[in-house]
């Protein structure tokens, strides 16, 4: 297999420095891994064909991909960090120079002393199949027609996000991941690398996420998907870049964001609060805090998503059913070599703690060894996202058993 | 969901947010008085699950000094939280409902340490801690020591002691128990005690091992159960 990679945006042999000296300065102190890239690679060799759970098959494969720290010389520090819906490659540090650039999606959890404390481990985060940061997905171009590949794109799945995830772990020669890592959708896929791959991974953590998703995160998903689907201007998914099904994907948007929030969260956030000193307008223009919080958030999501992949990836959420793929959660994680940290928090109720207690049951009976803790938080399932409680805490202290080997 | 599972999630729900407001601070003397015994009743490299592990202080120093494998479950968050930051391997929630998940003979030994008296149904749990475990550690404050039997025979008011630090009002125990009720128990049950262990505070306000007459002179007691 030719693995060829293509499109570094800065060789790390170039004479210029590749992480210029700034106003982050890497170490311990700020807790930053400073100024990062993000790198790329082409599987497109022959037998770099995707065997897609759907049937159908799909190459070449581009993957956006991000590392932090360093690989050790034994190569067993590895820990893969894996997204959620809307997340990309980027999970720490920063692109640009800028003063006013936010850093990575974890930031807070990875970087020199923090829990993916970046002095010890070999960070990755790969942006996953079909989504549009880089990787393979509706937005790319497809080499039959030179043109995007748009709603002909093949459906894909957590378990093929995984399998590419695995093509990128090969080509950076990697054999074994000490932990994978993600919340949410991320958090699937860390389940789905412990069915699919037994043997390349040794620590398991997925946060605020299920073993199927529920009856209740599908209506939600189907509203969002018929916010875009009922835009006119979305076409049959044959939108022109310029002009995308803008009002439908913010409407989506501002849908999922309420699942993302808690009853107290928003409580906290924008209670009754007017905008502003105006009271009632009496018309149907915002009037309160949280309504101008919900249409930031779908207009700023407009500028960054788009609306064919938002339908694949719901999609893709709604499909992921462990029970349905394995016969059972027995089936599933019976093959399963790793240790597990499985976390949930108190006020979500988007992946509810009682969907977490479902694995956690599941890997008890079959004597895994696994800890859980339901983490109290009031910000809903947005907390993994977010400072303000001890889930650094937890993650690093599963790490360090992971690294003791089990025993101290 | 049923109603009974309704209910019995509601029943479970209560118990958390009873115990929520206990300051488990005030036996943490106690609750450690008989882990020397306890680690002397262990062998290297056995199973071990303690229910109702708090911070997993217990469980730290078995990992260390007898290598066990070890579990733990706890139903307070932050006692989970400070469990799973020191490295080890604990599941947040009931430990009654837990248990019930893992499969017989899945453990060597099965730890109850201070546990009985703050459960509804010490029998079946001791009993099901048995199906999991090929041996139990026990352990209880009990309440024929002599200074609980001083305070409420003089003083006339309920005993409040280094192992039964809580006011009538504020107290987990919804159980009492002393030893003899305890070996009694074992015998209705027939249950072979592999070992008995007793300790009671000093002057010094530490807890030392007590031999003679424990019924009346230890505070803790431990007994290593087996089938």
């Amino acid at each position: 297999m030719t693995r060829a990679e293509t499109s570094r945006q800065a060789p790390r042999d170039s004479k210029q420095p590749v992480r210029p000296v700034r106003q982050f300065p890497q170490g311990r102190d700020n807790g930053s891994v400073g100024q990062v890239e993000v790198l790329s690679v082409t599987f497109d060799g022959q037998g770099d064909v995707l065997h897609l759970q759907s049937g159908e098959s799909l190459s070449p494969i581009t993957v956006a991909y991000e590392t932090y720290g360093k690989l050790s010389p034994s190569r067993d520090n590895a820990v893969m960090v894996c997204h959620a819906l809307s997340g990309d490659a980027h999970a720490a540090g920063f692109h640009g120079t800028g003063p006013a650039e936010k850093p990575g999606w974890w930031d807070i959890l990875i970087g020199p002393g923090k829990p993916l404390d970046t002095d010890r481990f070999f960070v990755i985060c790969s942006n996953f199949l079909g989504s549009c940061y880089g990787t393979t997905g509706p937005t790319s171009i497809d080499p039959g027609t030179e043109r995007p590949y748009g709603l002909t794109f093949p459906f894909f799945t957590i378990r093929d996000m995984v399998d590419v995830q695995c093509w990128l772990l090969d080509y950076l020669g990697i054999d074994t991941l000490l932990a994978v890592i993600g919340g949410s959708m991320g958090g699937m896929q860390a389940l789905q690398w412990a069915i699919s791959y037994p043997d390349r991974v040794r620590g398991v953590i997925p946060i605020a996420t299920t073993a199927k998703m529920s009856a209740q995160g599908i209506a939600l998903n189907e509203v969002g998907r018929q916010a875009i689907l009922s835009d006119p201007k979305w076409q049959d998914g044959n939108y022109p870049e310029e002009d995308p099904p803008a009002r439908g994907l913010a409407l989506a948007r501002m849908i999922a964001h309420i699942t993302y929030l808690s009853e107290e969260s928003m409580h906290r956030k924008f209670g009754r609060r007017f905008i502003g000193d105006n009271g009632r307008s009496f018309n149907f223009s915002r009037d309160f805090q949280v309504e101008s919080y919900l249409h930031h958030q779908g207009d700023k999501f407009v500028q960054r998503f788009d609306s064919n992949t938002y339908l694949y990836i719901s999609r893709a959420m709604d499909y992921f059913d462990l029970e349905l793929d394995y016969g059972s959660l027995e089936g599933a994680f019976s093959g399963s070599l790793a240790s597990f940290l499985v976390l949930s928090f108190t006020s979500d109720w988007l992946f509810p703690a009682g969907q977490s207690l479902e694995v956690v049951g599941a890997l008890k009976r079959l004597g895994k060894e696994v800890s859980y803790c339901n983490i109290e938080s009031d910000q809903g399932h947005d907390a993994f996202l977010l400072p303000g409680h001890r889930m650094g805490d937890l993650v690093a202290g599963f790490l360090n058993r992971l690294t003791r080997g089990g025993g101290p | 969901m049923s109603g009974i599972q309704a209910l019995a999630t509601e029943v479970k729900s209560t118990r958390a947010e009873s115990l929520r407001h206990v300051d488990w601070t005030l036996t943490h003397l106690r609750d450690r008085a008989l882990d020397d015994q306890i680690v002397s009743s262990v062998n290297v490299g056995d199973r071990v699950l303690d229910l109702g592990c708090g911070q997993g202080d217990l469980l730290d120093r078995l990992k260390w000094e007898r290598k066990v494998h070890e579990q733990g479950i706890e139903i307070d968050g932050k006692a989970v939280t400070g469990a799973i930051a020191r490295g080890l391997s604990v599941v947040h929630g009931d430990l009654e409902e837990g248990l019930g998940d893992l499969g017989d003979g899945s453990c060597d030994v099965v730890i109850l340490n201070q546990v009985i008296t703050v459960i509804r149904d010490p029998v079946t749990l001791i009993e099901e801690s048995l199906r999991v475990g090929r041996r139990v550690i026990v352990t209880f404050p009990n309440f024929a020591v002599w200074r609980t039997r001083f305070q409420l025979l003089l003083r006339g008011r309920l005993p409040v002691t280094p192992s039964l630090p809580y006011q009538w009002h504020d107290t987990p125990n919804i159980r009492l128990v002393t030893v003899k009720d305890f070996r009694n128990l074992c015998r209705r049950l027939g249950l072979s005690v592999l070992k008995e262990s007793y300790s009671s505070p000093g002057a010094d306000g530490r807890f030392h091992p007590v031999r003679v007459w424990p019924n009346l002179r230890a505070s803790s007691a431990m007994f290593c159960l087996s089938r």
